[in-house]
């Protein structure tokens, strides 16, 4: 019985008590403390990022341009984008529960550089900082994809704030995919072999290799920009010799990868829920660790799928197209395993698997669509439309976020010590789940009926599924809002939560709610597999949750 | 049909049949997957006295669902590779279309003369290629009824050919952001029956061919005083050049086509032709887009029979084994 | 139930990891030298693989153009001073063997030697740096640096056996492509140059303060690797932009 409860949670030493005062906070060296930092950060971008979308959706419930000005909406669709890729989504999973958690779930004490992660921070935060700045300063229009020679001759905003505020930000994604990377490889606790990780770290160590990679490309192509802007010089501007493709080539060599970076550690939580709230170890663990190998390799090889239309010969369109369904199939052996994950196991609906369903689900439609881009012949069609913007959206908020929430769910009680109001977080799951499909599918039908993005204004028969999309925007975002709001909430009046109330797999389990600063008291030695669900048994009732200590 | 893009073109018949292809195997994949899920999460929902059973894998279902979605895949590959290489290889004989994009308007030059803006004019019926350039950013030439797209560079060409198979009117979009206006930069392809497309043609009225207007200034640049239809000139005969291989100093041979002839204006220095001094001077900056059109029409004209010789100047070019 | 976490095994350095207890340079979340000191190699390593990435995109701009304008390009490397080039290239290979010397002397512990080849790696950067702007500085008085006060009227290589009438210029446009990316390439040499000689200086007090030795030198092994990865982005650059079309 948990009636009594016998707790005296705040006077044991966790990692959110060690210390107070703001230089405890900003200068710490604790993953955990660094990754909670990254939460406020990255929130407080994704609020920014929601807002231009709401203003966007508002203009687009009539077919004319006459809630903002056409240079403001152009403005607002590319912060949105900026905000939102490279100040949410690409740091999102790794910097948040990739920190807290990869060094307890290999039963290490800390990251490999602890110093260097939280340099991470800073220059994920000076980056942010330029992002405001030009946000303040009147804003950047070039779409967050900076094509030139738009970016670098003609528009007249603030694009080299932008343009560093995204190059900095970069090298704290960098340095965070080389610190993960160096961790996953050195600092395992004895029998913590490479067989035994949790799929949440298989897909941590894949998503580095490509922000390691892929990120400095992007990097001098940025700086590239910017030179060019500032000193006239003419690298990608035809007038003077240059190519505008060659920035798109470059561009686009990492924004692919990216989206893997945006993907993969998402991936990586739903399997850990899926084991959980099915009871069971993966089915094709193996399998499932090639498959993020697979991705982020492959992801490299495909990039020119973005240019069909861009004026690249025939047979590189053909090749990239090619290469493209190549990165298609372990997507597709994911959805499968995490299904047959759930053959023959004991399942419950906690709020968790309820995000984990929905991005199944989701991410299957959106990966689904990605199949008709890589087709040439569609893509013709459908590039540069709101089929894209569909697809997109799709993988990156019905996948992305929604395994964000699910995670962020699932491994609350271990970072606050408090559970979340179950039946608030389960309304909030399903408003996501049908707020995003209403606002988001009318977008396919639109596409394929011809609207192009980025469109301030369109023509009239366009309305209907623009006024599904709003009405579903509307829905999402209080989708949003409610987990702000009861997260907040339990922080206060939450549950206090024991160490391992989902009765879960996994090291980070095995200590305490919060974790003490350095999280085992002595170093663990691993004897068993991941998921090892069939000693572990059922999953704990209301009645039977262990009583905190 | 409602949600539906009007179909006007060869094309767009090809594309509708693989998406709708797509859509089923599609629609078909997400039933099952989605029906297999709820099915799982209600059949092995927790029960008492029911544990979960832990199974392994199955390397033989792995390779099952990887190489079966695989082959599917490659249909989808094949299938609309097929339709982008007819939409990327146009027809010998279309008619063409000159365009230039800026912002935030597009300029079109028919053969005949005849000028437009924002509405191009063709007839039913016939092959039409787009020759395409930009003044100043990257637009793209969008006609969703013919499911055809084209990214319009500055600095070359692209082209973009259809056969439009419906009279009608339809949306012309800007589909590359491009700035303040880009919404804004949107128009008609009117697709006429060919007796009023011809009586629109005849009713503009005192409209000078491009071609002529392209010889004029081949005049007006000095271009006729080194590229001569005879052996005498300093810069190759230019008759019957067009679509033909040339052989360059430097050994290569490349086809001149409409971004050959292009280049060659702008930036001479770019190919030397084989057995020629590179003395011909840059018109980067003193010619427009416009009158750049006009030339290459002009030098796309010049057949054998014009010349009324047959050619042998350097520069006519077989292909090097 | 599984069991419950054991103590560390202890292994076979467990004698010398009790001297490493005392060691003040491993740090809390490491369990041993060792591991603190392969991890930071490996670290070190992946961070010059994403400069090799970093590097690469600008390598990548410049092979493209220089195939697309090839003689405007061979006569703007021209431009160039080969002699100042070639001996920045010594410098440099010289400095690396400096480092190397250095991470000797500290495997066998002679701190001043230590010190001194840290020293002596500093001055050949700087002097590095020293050629590398007065090169600059030619470039600027002569208008090759590329922006509004950029001028370019230089033949094409090889012209010079033609009669004067006849000879070919390069198009200034595409010489200043290459002067772009000469100063952009050049440019981010530098700056790693800068951040190494930084980076050195560091050290040489660190080490004149007795912290390194034999038990541990990772920071002057890693700082080395940084150092010879610099060196080698350098001896890619030097044939790539100085040696180009020279045998015209």
């Amino acid at each position: 019985m948990a009636t009594a409860v016998v707790v005296d949670h705040g006077e044991r030493e966790n990692y959110l008590n060690a210390g107070y005062g703001l230089k405890s906070w900003l200068l710490t060296r604790d993953h955990k403390r660094i990754a909670l930092l990254y939460l406020l950060s990255i929130t407080f971008f994704f609020f920014v990022g929601g807002f231009f979308a709401l203003l966007i959706r508002l203009e687009l419930l009539t077919p004319a341009g006459d809630l903002v000005q056409s240079d403001t909406y152009n403005k607002l669709f590319t912060m949105h984008g900026m905000s939102m890729i490279f100040f949410f989504l690409i740091p999102g999973v790794p910097a948040v529960l990739g920190n807290f958690l990869i060094p307890i779930m290999i039963g290490a004490k800390d990251l490999a550089f602890p110093r260097l992660n939280l340099l991470s921070w800073y220059l994920f935060i000076v980056g942010g900082l330029f992002m405001v700045y030009t946000i303040m300063a009147g804003g950047v229009d070039t779409g967050w994809t900076f094509y030139t020679p738009l970016s670098t001759e003609f528009a007249k905003t603030n694009v080299v704030t932008a343009a560093l505020g995204v190059f900095i930000a970069g090298f704290a994604s960098i340095l965070t995919g080389l610190n993960f990377i160096v961790t996953i490889h050195r600092m395992r606790a004895p029998g913590m072999t490479w067989n035994r990780l949790p799929l949440f770290v298989w897909s941590h160590y894949a998503t580095s290799i490509i922000q390691v990679l892929g990120t400095p490309v992007v990097a001098i192509t940025i700086v590239l920009v910017a030179l060019e802007r500032l000193f006239h010089l003419g690298v990608f501007n035809p007038a003077l010799g240059g190519d505008p493709l060659l920035f798109q080539h470059l561009f686009w060599f990492y924004s692919h990868p990216a989206v893997y970076i945006m993907i993969l550690p998402g991936m990586g939580i739903v399997s850990e829920i899926v084991c959980c709230f099915s009871r069971k170890r993966i089915f094709g663990y193996k399998a499932m660790a090639l498959a993020v190998l697979g991705i982020a390799v492959i992801g490299f090889l495909v990039w020119a799928h973005h240019m069909f239309v861009a004026g690249i010969s025939l047979y590189a369109a053909l090749i990239f197209s090619l290469l493209t369904y190549f990165v298609a199939v372990p997507s597709a052996v994911k959805v499968f395993n995490w299904t047959a994950t759930m053959y023959k196991g004991s399942i419950t609906y906690q709020t968790p698997m309820l995000y984990a369903f929905g991005f199944i689900g989701l991410f299957t439609i959106g990966g689904l669509t990605g199949l008709f881009l890589g087709s040439l012949g569609i893509d013709v069609h459908v590039t540069d439309t709101y089929f894209v913007v569909a697809h997109f959206h799709y993988v990156m908020v019905g996948g992305m976020v929604v395994a964000y929430l699910g995670g962020m769910h699932f491994w609350w009680p271990k970072i606050t010590g408090r559970m979340y109001p179950e039946s608030w977080g389960k309304l909030a799951a399903l408003i996501v789940f049908i707020g995003f499909n209403l606002t988001f599918f009318p977008q396919f039908i639109l596409g394929y009926m011809g609207m192009p993005r980025r469109y301030h204004a369109y023509p009239p028969e366009f309305q209907i599924l623009n006024i599904l999309s709003t009405a579903g925007a509307t829905i999402l975002a209080v989708g949003y809002l409610l987990p702000m709001v009861y997260f907040l909430w339990s922080l206060r009046y939450g549950e206090i939560a024991p160490a391992n109330p989902w009765n879960a797999a996994g090291l980070e389990w095995q200590v305490p709610s919060p974790p003490p600063t350095s999280n085992f008291d002595e170093t663990p030695v691993v004897t068993w597999e991941a998921y090892n669900y069939d000693e572990l048994g059922e999953i704990p009732t209301k009645q039977e949750v262990p009583v905190a200590h | 049909m409602p949600f539906w893009p009007d179909s006007a073109s060869t094309t767009a018949g090809q594309v509708d049949a693989l998406y709708i292809f797509m859509v089923l195997v599609s629609a078909i994949m997400t039933v099952l997957i989605f029906a297999t899920l709820i099915f799982f999460a209600i059949k092995f929902r927790k029960r008492r006295g029911k544990e979960a059973e832990q199974i392994e894998g199955s390397t033989v279902l792995e390779i099952t669902w990887s190489v079966i979605p695989f082959a599917v895949f490659l249909a989808f590959f094949v299938w609309g590779a097929v339709i982008y290489f007819q939409e990327r290889t146009p027809p010998q004989d279309a008619t063409e279309v000159y365009t230039v994009a800026k912002q935030w308007m597009w300029k079109f030059e028919h053969a005949s003369g005849q000028r437009e803006i924002n509405e191009l004019h063709v007839p039913v019926g016939r092959d039409v290629k787009l020759i395409m350039t930009s003044q100043d950013v990257i637009h793209s030439f969008y006609v969703p009824a013919f499911r055809i797209k084209q990214d319009v560079l500055p600095g070359r060409y692209t082209t973009f050919w259809f056969h439009a198979t419906k009279p009608g009117t339809y949306h012309l979009f800007c589909a590359e952001y491009c700035g303040t206006q880009h919404s804004g930069m949107i128009g008609w392809i009117v697709v006429m029956e060919p007796r009023d497309y011809e009586a629109w043609m005849t009713g503009g009225g005192g409209n000078q061919p491009l071609a002529v207007t392209g010889q004029q200034l081949f005049s007006q640049f000095g271009c006729i005083t080194c590229h001569r239809s005879d052996t005498q000139g300093r810069g190759p005969n230019l008759v019957g050049v067009y679509n033909k291989p040339v052989l360059l100093e430097d050994g290569r041979t490349v086809n001149a086509d409409d971004n050959y002839i292009r280049e060659s204006i702008l930036d001479p220095g770019a190919k030397i032709v084989r057995g020629f001094k590179p003395i011909m001077p840059t018109f980067q900056g003193q010619i427009t887009d416009e009158q750049l059109n006009a030339l290459v029409a002009y030098v796309k004209s010049l057949t054998q029979s014009q010349a009324g010789q047959t050619p042998k100047a350097a520069g006519m070019g077989t292909a090097t084994p | 139930m599984h069991t419950s976490p054991a103590a560390v095994p202890q292994d076979a350095n467990a004698h010398t990891n009790d001297h490493a207890h005392d060691n003040p340079a491993l740090l809390h979340h490491f369990a041993t030298e060792g591991q603190q000191k392969n991890a930071a190699s490996l670290g070190m390593w992946l961070f010059l693989a994403q400069e090799v990435m970093f590097f690469g995109g600008m390598f990548c701009a410049y092979l493209v153009y220089r195939f697309k304008y090839f003689g405007d390009f061979g006569s703007a490397s021209q431009q160039l001073d080969i002699r100042l080039g070639a001996i920045n290239t010594a410098v440099l290979i010289c400095s690396s063997l400096t480092v190397v010397l250095a991470v000797r002397a500290a495997q066998l512990g002679k701190r001043m030697a230590l010190v001194g080849w840290l020293l002596l790696t500093i001055v050949l950067g700087l002097a590095f740096l020293g050629i590398k702007a007065d090169e600059y500085a030619e470039k600027f008085e002569k208008h090759h640096v590329p922006g509004a006060s950029f001028s370019y009227h230089e033949l094409l290589p090889g012209q010079e056996k033609f009669p004067p009438a006849d000879r070919q210029y390069a198009n200034p446009h595409h010489a200043e492509m290459y002067f772009s990316l000469y100063f952009a390439l050049t440019g981010m040499h530098a700056l790693h140059m800068i951040i190494g000689v930084g980076l050195f200086s560091f050290l040489a007090f660190m080490a004149w303060r007795g912290k390194y030795g034999p038990g541990y030198f990772t920071p002057v092994e890693n700082a080395g690797l940084y150092w010879h990865f610099v060196d080698i982005v350098w001896i890619y650059l030097f044939p790539l932009l100085y040696l180009i079309d020279r045998h015209r």
